[in-house]
């Protein structure tokens, strides 16, 4: 971290410290820039600067015809790629009134929730590292690792996975699918079990975020969080239920709420909803059934004229993509509502009469990803 | 390649019942504006003046049987002779959800900010303005979020070259 003794531009009182954060900082998830005023230790206002990462990828989608799309939408939450895609392409279907193959419906849940559990990993992981716990980061990435090794089974890549296709996905399941998830499923319960009982109730961990970067559902809502983040908050809001998409109104699960709006809810959340993903997975699991895996549509869509908002739940919250077809092969616009876009604007809330040392233990519990954040 | 248009007509779903019961509710509740109200597939539509936008977001916002609380999304779309802003608006306690429109022209294009109504347009507005240049008066801070300073022109809008790619 640099310290400067500059005194600040913009409204912070001339007295008040300036500390910069980033954009090469280990801790910021990525590219991302944090200009911290202080008062002694509290932080009096902060200050994010985004866009490090900017590619226009909205801009590049009007480039490419709606086939092609789904590679950019992979870049965008580069650790929930799948969950990206679905909501591509859903917008798509939207538009379209497709149908989905059932069996296509459950290739997509089962992989999707797996692909949540990956996502809140690597957060379990790296949050350990932000708060000084090295451990955790190994077990969270074994998990991961896990979940990336039956994707790399299933669609040929561990990342960037192209494969939900708008109409149903790329390729059926291999033929071991079937024993694969059994011991996946089984290895991710015990995992999760394992992570809970290393970190959830460690003295200091609590000690480091309880009662730390509060945000009520009011202002949370005010700012549009969503997701773990703005369930934390104890706002029942997840789209999967309040919204149902795909044949998520079939699966039996819970929704997980916060009491206190801070860190270590948004955290517990996170741990929460991984085993509700095993357990709409499970479900899932249970009903695959073999059968066809694309609707029939042409090679070259083209979606008729008028525009499509459709919202996913992605690990990070309301994933919103909204496109404006003009009725040729290439969307005439194409906008994306990313959850970690809006969840990042709370975060001045969340940082202010904060100490500086909960910065990072602040940033880390909203879990951003910057690619998703500049598009 | 050419852009050969589709002749397939809009198939996706239409209103659902918190869809229609929102649209008879509405021009009720926004009496006394110049608006059309239409649907576009699931979603109830609203198009108002530009300068008409605060107000009309303040009413959905307040008003007890509209309560539009989160604003989901707000996203320009250039179709050149004008620039057309969106607002994505739901209600999480009602369950219901709009759109409000606005048309503004692409020379001039200004439109009051809403980031008094709902924080969460700060950035978003200061994103619209970074790409499409649309100005949102009174927002506190039209400063680029995601261009960095000194960057020339709007890189969303459709006239900005960016496909124009050579092979080399």
């Amino acid at each position: 971290m640099i310290t400067t003794t500059q005194t600040p531009t913009q409204q912070a009182d001339a007295i008040d410290l300036m500390v910069n954060m980033g954009p090469q900082h280990p801790s910021t998830h990525g590219v991302f820039r944090l200009v911290i005023w202080v008062d002694g230790e509290r932080i009096v206002k902060a200050e994010p600067h985004v866009g490090y990462l900017h590619r226009g990828s909205e801009k590049l989608c009007e480039g490419e015809n709606y086939g092609q799309v789904i590679t950019l939408f992979d870049r965008l939450d580069y650790v929930a790629n799948l969950n990206g895609e679905l909501g591509f392409c859903l917008a798509v279907e939207k538009l379209m009134g497709l149908e989905i193959p059932e069996r296509a419906e459950r290739i997509r849940v089962i992989l999707c929730e797996l692909n949540r559990i990956a996502s809140h990993m690597l957060f379990y992981g790296v949050y350990g590292l932000d708060i000084g716990a090295m451990t955790p980061v190994l077990y969270g990435f074994r998990e991961r690792e896990r979940v990336q090794a039956l994707f790399e089974a299933v669609t040929g890549a561990r990342m960037m996975h192209n494969y939900i296709r708008v109409g149903g996905v790329k390729e059926d399941l291999p033929d071991d699918f079937g024993k694969r998830m059994t011991t996946l499923t089984d290895q991710l319960g015990r995992g999760i079990e394992e992570c809970d009982a290393l970190l959830s109730d460690n003295e200091m961990f609590l000690e480091r975020t309880k009662g730390v970067g509060v945000i009520g559902p009011a202002d949370a809502i005010d700012y549009g969080v969503s997701g773990p983040s703005l369930r934390a908050s104890g706002v029942a809001e997840d789209v999967r239920v309040s919204e149902p998409y795909g044949i998520y109104d079939m699966f039996d699960f819970g929704v997980p709420i916060g009491a206190n709006g801070d860190c270590w809810d948004r955290y517990y959340v996170r741990v929460e909803e991984m085993r509700q993903s095993l357990k709409i997975i499970d479900q899932a699991m249970r009903q695959l059934e073999p059968g066809p895996i694309m609707a029939k549509v042409r090679r070259l869509l083209r979606p008729p004229k008028g525009e499509v908002y459709a919202r996913t739940e992605s690990p990070r919250g309301d994933l919103g993509v909204f496109i404006v077809s003009d009725g040729t092969d290439k969307p005439y616009r194409v906008k994306v509502r990313a959850p970690s876009f809006a969840n990042l604007q709370a975060l001045q809330h969340m940082l202010r009469d904060a100490y500086i040392a909960d910065a990072v233990i602040i940033l880390g519990s909203i879990d951003i990803v910057l690619g998703e954040v500049d598009r | 390649m050419a852009r050969r248009p589709s002749s397939q007509k809009a198939a996706g779903p239409g209103l659902d019942e918190r869809g229609q019961a929102l649209s008879e509710i509405l021009p009720r509740a926004m009496e006394g504006f110049e608006a059309q109200f239409a649907a576009a597939l699931d979603e109830v539509t609203m198009t108002v003046e530009p300068r008409a936008v605060p107000e009309v977001c303040r009413i959905a916002k307040d008003r007890p049987d509209l309560d539009f609380d989160y604003l989901r999304c707000l996203s320009v779309v250039d179709y050149v002779e004008r620039l057309e802003v969106n607002y994505h608006l739901l209600s999480l306690s009602r369950r219901h959800k709009m759109v409000v429109k606005t048309n503004v022209p692409p020379d001039e294009p200004s439109v009051p900010t809403v980031s008094s109504v709902w924080r969460a347009a700060n950035w978003f507005e200061r994103e619209s303005h970074d790409l499409f240049g649309v100005v949102f008066d009174g927002h506190p801070d039209l400063s680029p979020l995601l261009l960095y300073e000194g960057f020339e022109g709007h890189p969303g809008r459709k006239s900005f070259p960016f496909h124009d790619y050579e092979e080399w």
